[in-house]
């Protein structure tokens, strides 16, 4: 629960240093708290801290505030907050450097689609080099909950019926190139996250 | 003439099959020649840049080594989302000297070219800036017979890099489809979110964007929706039955790919569209466009 009375004690203004310094998020401490991010977001209504909120607990340093808020999960990237921020700050930018940050640290409720997912499409990626849309889906319904491929049903056969729906499983030939690309490929012998 | 490599990327060759379709039958249209990049991965997307952003923007770099390697030097992305990474991908390789570093010697570690400003360019710009209006609009060998439709940019593709059109208030979509003769409405909404992979993750909320893009352009007038990403059409075709149980109303519309209006304008094989696909408005689609047909094979 999100309390409004915070205590100095308990902000890590050097993990906000440390955030300022990640490519994308310098800008973090220009912030004027005008809002015109929570203003143009489309999510912010949905959101229990909008994006302006988060930017003032992350520069304050309250860490574990900022990771657990449901904002991370519910921003959609789509970049009007960076295009409408007069500082030009990549608040976008920063939201992905949460949601790492987060995942990491696994402060986020257990069985939430958004992070699985992310985790998902991560692995198969590694593994294969592509993405295959139904086995993601799958893959992430089961892990959150399964129930929900009931409400997918539907979808899944307007998909069939219009043949958009491919079960093939997509991989590229050069999966080797992709353990060359040191970042890229699987790591041997480390159960992918 | 030096073919445009090609990033198809996922979608297009599920969800977004429409897509890729009408987009070939178009570029073959207008003879310009297009190169399927070999062996392409994952452009790195919104999902994978949640996990692990240093080798989102190396696997990102190995399609633009490819494509250098492929002798390309523009390479066509016609997902917004694969647009917008390839792009950041160069940028941040280029202003930041880590992560360039890091891109590099990942490349050359897996005996690929090091980067050297292959341009990313989205089908629109392509259409807009390298055929041109003046040509497009010559070529047009069938009247636009359908509705009004609403010209929907939706967001990755016009930010942050606002190269392809402007950030704001994009009109390129709109001037296009006006030089094929399709009536378009002004759609304040056109560079709203759409809800991305919301309607997978937190599904009310997703198909609640989808349902005030819908309702914004029925009250504008539109009969139609036209796309430039396989997400957004997706979305927005995908889920008009759920809307309509959920409000009420009676929503149910095309939602295209602007190549499938331009490549039938310009005289593609209808079949090559790729129309057949959608989801909603089937029964507008069959209208607009088959009583068209035996017309139209005059043409072919």
């Amino acid at each position: 629960m999100l309390r409004t009375l915070k205590y100095q004690r308990e902000a890590d203004p050097e993990w906000a240093r440390q955030v300022s310094e990640r490519p994308g998020c310098e800008g973090l401490f220009s912030c004027l708290q005008c809002g015109a991010c929570s203003g143009s977001c489309p999510l912010s209504i949905y959101m229990d801290l909008t994006p302006r909120r988060v930017i003032a607990l992350v520069r304050e340093g309250f860490r574990r505030d900022a990771l657990s808020s449901m904002t991370i999960w519910l921003c959609a990237s789509c970049y009007s907050c960076a295009a409408n921020c007069p500082r030009q700050i990549h608040v976008t930018d920063l939201m992905y450097s949460l949601k790492r940050e987060a995942i990491r640290s696994r402060l986020y409720p257990p069985r939430l689609p958004a992070p699985i997912l992310a985790q998902e499409f991560y692995a198969m990626v590694r593994k294969h080099g592509r993405n295959s849309e139904f086995w993601l889906v799958l893959r992430m319904a089961l892990r959150s909950n399964p129930l929900l491929l009931l409400t997918m049903l539907r979808n899944g056969w307007d998909l069939v019926r219009t043949g958009r729906l491919s079960l093939r499983r997509e991989r590229i030939h050069g999966t080797s190139e992709l353990v060359a690309l040191s970042g890229a490929g699987p790591r041997p012998g480390r159960a992918e996250a | 003439m030096k073919p445009y490599g090609y990033f198809p990327g996922c979608s297009l060759r599920g969800t977004g099959a429409g897509y890729e379709y009408s987009l070939l039958a178009l570029f073959r249209v207008l003879d310009l020649p297009v190169e399927e990049i070999q062996d392409w991965n994952c452009c790195g997307a919104t999902s994978y840049m949640s996990i692990d952003e240093e080798s989102a923007f190396v696997l990102s770099a190995r399609n633009l080594a490819l494509a250098q390697k492929a002798g390309c030097k523009d390479l066509l992305a016609p997902c917004s989302a694969c647009y917008l990474v390839l792009r950041k991908t160069q940028d941040y390789v280029a202003r930041y000297p880590k992560i360039g570093s890091h891109v590099q010697e990942s490349l050359r570690a897996a005996g690929l070219p090091p980067l050297n400003g292959v341009r990313v360019r989205h089908p629109l710009e392509v259409l807009y800036s390298d055929v041109g209006l003046e040509r497009i609009r010559s070529r047009v060998v069938r009247p636009w017979r359908g509705g009004r439709v609403a010209c929907y940019y939706g967001c990755q593709l016009v930010r942050p890099y606002d190269e392809v059109d402007r950030a704001h208030n994009p009109t390129r979509m709109d001037e296009l489809l006006a030089a094929i003769g399709a009536p378009t409405v002004d759609y304040p909404l056109k560079t709203l979110c759409c809800g991305g992979a919301l309607t997978g993750t937190m599904h009310p909320i997703g198909v609640r964007m989808n349902y005030i893009l819908l309702k914004e352009a029925v009250r504008k007038g539109a009969q139609a929706v036209v796309t430039v990403c396989p997400l957004c059409q997706y979305n927005l075709d995908a889920h008009q039955a759920e809307i309509r149980r959920k409000t009420g109303t009676t929503i149910d519309m095309p939602v295209f790919f602007f190549t499938q209006l331009l490549g039938w304008a310009l005289g593609a094989d209808p079949e090559s569209l790729g129309l057949k696909r959608a989801i909603s408005g089937r029964k507008s689609i069959a209208q607009w466009f088959a009583k068209e047909s035996a017309e139209a094979d005059a043409y072919v």
